[in-house]
């Protein structure tokens, strides 16, 4: 997929090539199905030319065992030799990309959208440091992914080689598992285990650490099949009396609601999940992962729940007394402070990680199992459905109550079909973020990604597009990664079917911290669109400072931002501005008509916030609506 | 949308005027009687896991605690009849929500075969070498024998006991040393078995 003359030329000068005899393989072009530049022919007559297999073909090998299709990565010494292997390889594609933590947001955005691993590659001490942030990432977000990075040979490991680092030491507390491969034999294994584990249960990231000897000695022994070691395991089926005892809880309650986590969508349990909720009547909130598990423009739609969470969600999450909540860890963006969260609910838990139980909350139902597998026991279990009426009457009420409104009412800029009116806005003001996001929303099909940095634009993207598929929305959820929106976009690109579109929200001080990856989307010519909300800031922390700092705004305000829509075009993707509504519409349809990357530079108003808004560890039904309230 | 055009913040009543629960969660989220005041207080106990005896288990069980900020209070690995596995032993002091996280984040870890927490009859014990002055041995060896200890090296300047026991006898035997002038203390930390026919670890067929 790469060409290997777009590298970028700061790779070779940050990660040299260790200048060890070995090192001195073939220029390292993955590309996939190009046989005019394969000199060896599939089985091999001549054996003089015919290389030996080795610990890195195992390591390949294990790829394509796994049915992996595209690993994202950055060449350097320790990992050349799997690049090597890589070369030969015709149904493993590579993308380059321009940095790791690139790769490893990649990667995650991947796993995010298909639900099967993603796989980053990356070279021994700066290049695995480097896709630290990208597998803490996915730890904290439980999505699958797959990490190899290469290491110095074994015999130097412990002696503060060249470019080396103690990566599974590092990488321990972030992945669900890792590992120091320590034979060419049992290599492929090691890789093959990484994916089952991986996959397996709550998923998770995991990490082959790859010694240079490793992956260059002979070895004859191919990979097994993906299998999880033998003292994991990993329950289905929720205990049956323990599922009774919850649907007796859900049929009985007054005030019931549905909180679905990300465990709904990873689980494939979004059918279960809607099935159950318009079966019984019950009105569904989401955690942030969890976006996409309900159709947002159902009747029943809380939409998000926590911190920047709708009135609606927040006020029905606080109010109910029975919580159904599937997949979720209770995070604490989410409950705010854990003394005020959902206090009259009978709380039933649904979660394939018995170690979220009573984590955070306590469960009085916890049903451990598979997402769907319980959904279907507790539909199964229910004798008869919960009185809701007058519920789901308040819930509507509070839907007017606390509309998610922005400036204007929405009826004056609403013609009816969903498309906000750019002629009802006043050209002289500048543009509401909110109006952007809808405006885009309207603009492309429901099975679009979704993809984000993290800041205020993330929160209006979560707030103001309407979510009615799963694994349309990918996000940095846990940590809070600055930065993730263009490379998950890229992986999500590549993930997606061709005819989904890929739309990128990402704030000016995201967007700089990875728009390197720009090179790599121009030169794979990935369609991808990406809206820079642009209020010349970090504008989630001037927001908290302005609330909470006394308006001392330290750092937050980048005034020297760069022209993005001119940075796109010097990295070959076109670039847009919208500096007013009436540019919305045109601007707004030309980026997406794009065959490729592009990038629309949007002047918002730069004093618009994020409300509702729980400030941390508070009280989700005292949401603020302005800064007054807080 | 000229009214609301220069306003921040959405519509809406204001956090005061809304309905309010009428319950409360303590901070573990256990929900409690608002009148009440129900934390559950730390207690000391003996969590045994079951390992596979592979590099960087310590490490991994150990990363665990400090991260997860788990009050431990000693922790003992070694090996055990089967040489593929290792026994850890780890006293934790913590309310009973935090030992169930213990034993519930020790299960994920990969190489664990099996955790549980240990019943208050299991057999506990640890070994402590102490060294005191030498001034008095008689007194020394006389404190020695009344804990069945035994006198590992005893010099013109330094006489060194070693004592087995449970926390509690090692405790008191520290305590009694002390007026020859304790010099140092090496303490192993608690191992322990489940008594009798109990199973101090169960191990699943398909790995025995």
């Amino acid at each position: 997929m790469t060409d290997h003359g777009a590298v970028p030329e700061f790779d070779d000068a940050e990660h040299p090539a260790e200048p060890t005899p070995d090192a001195d393989a073939p220029s390292p072009e993955p590309e996939a199905g190009d046989e005019d530049r394969d000199p060896e022919p599939d089985t091999g007559t001549d054996e003089a030319t015919e290389r030996a297999s080795t610990g890195a073909d195992a390591v390949v090998a294990a790829l394509s065992t796994a049915g992996v299709e595209t690993v994202f990565g950055v060449q350097g010494g320790a990992i050349m030799p799997v690049y090597d292997a890589l070369y030969d390889a015709d149904d493993v594609s590579h993308v380059t990309m321009a940095h790791e933590q690139g790769a490893a947001h990649a990667a995650d955005a991947y796993g995010a959208v298909t639900g099967d691993p993603g796989v980053c590659m990356a070279t021994s001490g700066p290049g695995a440091t480097n896709l630290v942030t990208g597998i803490a990432d996915a730890d904290m977000d439980s999505e699958p992914v797959v990490a190899l990075t290469g290491q110095v040979p074994s015999d130097l490991v412990g002696n503060d080689a060249f470019q080396e680092t103690d990566t599974v030491g590092v990488t321990t507390p972030i992945t669900k598992s890792n590992t120091f491969a320590s034979s060419a034999d049992e290599v492929g294994d090691d890789v093959s285990t990484a994916f089952a584990l991986a996959n397996d249960g709550r998923q998770g990231p995991t990490l082959v650490d790859l010694p240079k000897d490793v992956t260059t000695t002979e070895t004859t022994v191919d990979p097994s099949e993906p299998v999880v070691p033998d003292t994991v395991s990993v329950q289905e089926r929720a205990d049956d009396d323990a599922v009774e005892g919850a649907a007796d809880a859900v049929a009985g309650a007054d005030r019931p609601v549905i909180l679905a986590g990300g465990g709904v969508v990873k689980g494939g349990a979004t059918d279960e999940l809607r099935a159950f909720a318009r079966e019984h009547e019950i009105p569904v909130a989401t955690t942030m992962p969890g976006i996409g598990a309900f159709p947002e423009d159902h009747d029943l739609a809380l939409e998000m729940a926590g911190m920047h969470g709708t009135g609606y969600a927040n006020m029905a999450t606080t109010m109910t007394d029975c919580l159904l909540a599937v997949g979720t860890r209770f995070d604490d963006r989410l409950t705010g402070g854990v003394d005020s969260f959902a206090p009259d609910a009978t709380v039933v838990h649904v979660d394939i990680d018995p170690a979220e139980i009573s984590k955070n909350v306590e469960a009085d139902h916890p049903l451990v199992g598979d997402a769907s597998t319980v959904l279907d026991q507790l539909a199964a279990a229910m004798d008869a459905s919960p009185d809701t009426d007058e519920w789901v009457g308040q819930c509507a009420d509070w839907k007017t109550e606390y509309p998610m409104d922005y400036a204007v009412p929405a009826a004056d800029s609403d013609e009816g079909d969903g498309a906000p009116d750019a002629s009802a806005f006043p050209d002289d003001e500048p543009v509401k973020p909110q109006f952007v996001v809808e405006a885009v929303d309207a603009a492309t099909d429901d099975d679009t990604v979704v993809t984000t940095g993290v800041g205020q634009h993330q929160m209006w993207a979560c707030q103001y597009w309407t979510y009615t598929e799963p694994r349309t929305w990918v996000s940095s959820h846990g940590l809070g990664a600055m930065g993730y929106g263009l490379p998950s976009a890229i992986g999500a690109r590549v993930a997606a079917d061709d005819d989904q579109s890929v739309v990128c929200f990402d704030g000016d001080g995201s967007f700089l911290m990875t728009c390197q990856e720009l090179v790599v989307a121009a030169r794979e010519n990935l369609d991808v669109t990406v809206f820079v909300l642009n209020n010349e800031a970090i504008g989630m922390v001037k927001q908290w400072q302005d609330a909470f700092f006394d308006g001392r705004r330290m750092a937050s305000e980048y005034p020297w931002v760069p022209e993005f829509d001119a940075l796109a075009e010097a990295f070959g993707a076109d670039g847009f501005r919208i500096e007013s509504y009436d540019d919305v519409p045109d601007t707004v349809e030309a980026a997406l008509a794009t065959d490729g990357p592009a990038v629309v530079d949007v002047y918002i108003d730069p004093t618009e916030e994020v409300y509702p808004m729980v400030p941390s560890g508070g009280d989700n039904g005292q949401f603020a609506l302005s800064e007054g309230h807080l | 949308m000229s009214g609301r055009y220069d306003q921040q913040g959405l519509p809406g009543p204001a956090p005061e005027e809304r309905q309010r629960p009428r319950g409360r969660r303590n901070a573990q989220g256990i929900r409690i009687d608002p009148e009440a005041e129900a934390e559950h207080p730390p207690r000391r106990t003996v969590i045994s896991a079951l390992v596979e005896h592979e590099p960087g288990v310590l490490a991994r069980v150990s990363g665990l605690f400090s991260r997860r900020q788990f009050n431990i209070e000693s922790l003992t690995v070694a090996d055990t009849q089967n040489d593929d596995w290792a026994r850890i032993t780890v006293v934790v002091e913590e309310p009973d929500p935090g030992i169930d996280q213990v034993e519930k984040q020790l299960a994920k870890v990969v190489p664990v075969i099996h955790v549980r927490e240990l019943e208050a009859d299991a057999l506990a014990r640890e070994l402590v070498v102490v060294k005191v002055d030498a001034d008095r041995p008689e007194e020394v060896h006389a404190i020695t024998e009344m804990y069945g200890g035994k006198t590992l090296d005893a010099g013109p300047r330094t006489v060194t006991v070693e004592l087995t026991g449970d926390e509690q006898k090692i405790d008191d035997a520290i305590d009694a040393f002390r007026q020859f002038g304790i010099r140092e203390i090496a303490r192993t930390g608690q191992t322990a078995l489940a008594r009798g026919e109990t199973k101090t670890a169960v191990v699943p067929d398909h790995l025995k």
